[in-house]
């Protein structure tokens, strides 16, 4: 039983991680990744506790605390997912502006017909003739 | 109360360019911005030659941030392998940055411009702090600083009627490169869950007493995962192509000299000097996994490269096959091999930005890297293309460039090993280098010109740095005791100063 | 939102008292739980009650994009420029105790309270700029993003 908070860790990364790979949609991937490092951020907190301490706060008679470290840890990674997420949803406001949807399956789709139309053009250039060495 | 520069070098190598950040982002000038950016990187540069010479004469240097001794306080540690990695890295930053002046202008809008050289020198200011540290957290968090600015390097490339294929790209290396990241911190929690403590020279003691342990092998399997991500290691590639692809062309240089490089740095840092060579390579025989990832990387990727149709594509499917190159001198695992596989390092940086420079000044002139473009441009910009050309001679190894100088070491590090199979396949992967490379210089000598763009050379300041690196990629492969006298003396170190 | 008078009046009431909560998560983080990160996000919560409640030009008029851009910059530039002055005084790179070579433990304190304040501003003004530029209509363009 002493594991089950790291089955919930275990559980949450692997929800996170499924809706990233399987969903198509942009916005649920980002929330997908927020689970993701979520657990993450549970494990850390998880291996800080010391049973029976208390808050890392200096005072009078306290003897056991819980290891402030892996707090600090988070914060800075809590910050950094922050700011992955709010780069993310910008550029899932800008993919919608220039595409008009946020699908992962017609953006591929999308950006194929432009490339089928681009090699197009490209193989004109290696069907020319090579030009003679003098010109 | 004396105070002296010398002794604050590790951490004013990463301060110095974090700083100049926020002062170009308040100048809002773009001339301004690029400035303070090319002299915070020369001074970069110039730190980091100073602690590459400091280092050989006294060993190992360790800054403690804040005063606090290691296990509580994060300690900056400076050896031989990570001092060399900065003078590459703030090298190709200075380098790159007068190239980049032109050709942003030129790519983006006078808006985005500013913003262009912040984003630069945070993620240049990420690389070099994800090099200096010595702790692992502090690793993770500059990889993000890193990770975010070239996000947003790469979206950039949409910017005033660029491809908003850039967007995207930056979107799937976000969503990746987040999965890659995270996965490193589970590692290196679950290491700090078996011995307390971050620093990577103290991890380094604990970890053999514990080490037989499932926690530790996790740790291990998600450290070199996530790495390997970051790095680009086949099969984990999918996001390089098209994030170089649509880039602008100063961002392509910049990533392909550096990013995947720090990547792999990362990697070896862990495998060899946190978990030990004896573990990785004896223990867990990780060269069984890096071996056919690395053949496979070298011919999925050069034989993508021969097919694109995309200048800056085919080029970043190359480095896919170089990365492999890396891996396969690594997967030896021999001081030999990885003294290769620096080497190879530092030699790809150099050729990969040159040919990054000379597609971005076809960017500049013709409007775009494809082969529509490219066409029968050959003779209109002689020293663009003359750039190419040797630039992709060294990429095939081509003798008295660096490339030869990359495979000869890859070859006979390997020959004891894995023989001469190895040695075959070496020059057929070659072959398909010399394939991809002749179908540029092909296109661009020999093809009809397709489109009116005015025909003429690219402007001096973007040749200028193309051919300093030119110079480089000949003159490397003649004194070649830099690189390949620093690269064995690391290798030697870092196995514990076995031959 | 702008002519519904209870929504107007609660939140001129509340934003005061959130700016105040704010400073004092800041400044009592030395000795207790709190600290930059936090305050800075307090603090931008303010601002953005009142650029749902006001409109958003108005919260602009207040924090011009250019001064919260600024800010940004600034609170960086603060924290790190502590960190160099510490150096300065003959200590490692954000040793503060160096700060005040004859009482070092008045230096410590000076030293976090300021690192806390360029956190925090950094914070706010970042939370702020996040705001502005999900607020803001795609067409006026990029602000920078994070």
């Amino acid at each position: 039983m002493q594991h089950a908070p790291y089955w919930l860790v275990v559980v949450l990364l692997m929800v996170g991680f499924y809706t990233m790979i399987a969903s198509a949609n942009l916005v649920k991937r980002l929330i997908g990744l927020g689970v993701f490092q979520v657990a993450v951020f549970f494990l850390y907190i998880l291996l800080a506790k010391v049973r029976g301490g208390t808050a890392p706060i200096l005072e009078e008679g306290i003897a056991l605390y819980s290891n402030p470290l892996p707090h600090v840890l988070i914060l800075t990674a809590i910050v950094v997912s922050v700011a992955t997420t709010a780069l993310g949803l910008a550029l899932v406001v800008r993919i919608y502006h220039a595409y008009g949807s946020m699908d992962e399956d017609e953006l591929v789709q999308h950006d194929n017909e432009v490339e089928s139309a681009l090699a197009a053009r490209d193989a004109r250039v290696l069907q020319a003739p090579r030009k003679a060495e003098s010109s | 109360m004396e105070f002296g520069w010398g002794a604050h070098l590790p951490i004013l190598q990463v301060i110095v360019v974090l700083l100049a950040a926020p002062l170009a982002f308040l100048t809002r000038r773009v001339r301004a911005a690029w400035l303070i950016a090319f002299i915070a990187s020369a001074i970069a540069l110039w730190i980091a030659s100073r602690l590459l010479i400091q280092v050989q004469q006294d060993g190992v240097i360790v800054y403690q941030l804040g005063g606090w001794a290691a296990p509580m306080g994060i300690g900056y540690h400076i050896d031989l392998l990570n001092a060399f990695m900065l003078v590459l890295v703030s090298a190709i930053s200075t380098i790159a940055l007068p190239y980049s002046l032109r050709s942003i202008e030129n790519e983006l809008s006078a808006h985005s411009q500013p913003l262009f050289y912040v984003y630069w020198l945070l993620c240049v200011a990420g690389l070099l702090g994800i090099l200096a540290t010595g702790d692992a957290f502090n690793v993770f968090v500059f990889l993000e600083i890193s990770a975010l600015s070239t996000y947003a390097l790469i979206a950039l490339g949409s910017d005033r009627g660029g491809d908003r294929r850039a967007l995207h790209a930056s979107l799937r290396y976000l969503l990746l490169g987040s999965i890659g990241a995270t996965f490193i911190v589970i590692g290196i929690g679950l290491l700090y869950m078996m011995t307390g403590t971050l620093n990577m020279m103290d991890l380094a003691a604990r970890l053999p007493a514990v080490e037989d342990t499932r926690t530790v092998h996790a740790a291990f399997a998600f450290l070199v995962i996530g790495t390997g991500l970051k790095a680009a290691m086949f099969p984990l590639h999918t996001w390089l192509p098209d994030a170089y692809t649509h880039a602008p062309s100063a961002t392509s240089v910049l990533l392909a000299g550096t990013s995947t490089k720090v990547a792999i740095y990362v990697m070896l840092r862990f495998l060899i000097s946190v978990f030990g060579f004896e573990f990785s390579f004896i223990g867990i025989h990780v060269e069984l996994w890096l071996l056919p990832l690395a053949v496979l990387a070298i011919l999925y990727g050069s034989l993508c490269a021969v097919y694109q149709m995309d200048a800056k594509r085919l080029l970043a499917y190359s480095s896919v096959a170089q990365v492999g190159y890396i891996f396969l001198a690594i997967s030896i695992g021999s001081a030999a091999g990885i003294a290769a596989g620096l080497i190879h390092m530092f030699n790809h940086a150099l050729m990969k930005a040159v040919l990054f420079m000379a597609i971005g000044a076809v960017v500049y002139r013709a409007g775009g890297s494809r082969l529509f473009h490219i066409a029968g441009f050959g003779r209109a910009m002689p020293w663009t293309f003359g750039a190419l050309l040797l630039g992709g001679m060294s990429l095939v190894g081509v003798p008295f460039t660096v490339g030869f100088i990359s495979k000869w070491y890859l070859v006979t590090s390997s020959l004891d090993t894995y023989g001469l199979a190895l040695v075959v396949f070496v020059l057929a992967s070659s072959l398909l280098a010399a394939l991809y490379v002749w179908r540029l210089v092909d296109v661009a000598w020999f093809r009809p010109v397709m489109h009116e763009r005015e025909l003429q050379e690219a402007p001096l300041s973007m040749l200028l740095p193309m051919w300093v690196l030119v110079l480089a990629n000949v003159y490397f492969a003649f004194d070649s005791d830099l690189t390949v006298g620093i690269a064995q003396r690391t290798a030697a170190v870092l196995l514990g100063g076995a031959p | 939102m702008q002519h519904d008078l209870i929504l107007r009046i609660a939140a001129k009431l509340l934003i005061p008292m959130i700016m105040l909560y704010a400073l004092y998560v800041q400044f009592h983080g030395d000795y207790g739980p709190g600290g930059g990160f936090q305050a800075g996000v307090i603090f931008a919560v303010s601002i953005f009650l009142y650029a749902l409640v006001f409109g958003l030009p108005a919260a602009m008029r207040v924090f011009s994009p250019t001064l919260v851009q600024a800010l940004a910059a600034a609170g960086v530039l603060l924290y790190a420029g502590v960190g160099v002055v510490s150096m300065i005084s003959g200590g490692n790179f954000l040793d503060y105790g160096a700060l005040n070579p004859g009482d070092r433990a008045l230096g410590e304190h000076i030293g976090v309270l300021l690192i806390e304040l360029g956190v925090g501003i950094t914070v706010a003004a970042v939370m702020i700029m996040l705001f502005y530029l999900f607020a803001s209509p795609i067409d006026a363009d990029d602000s920078g993003g994070h």
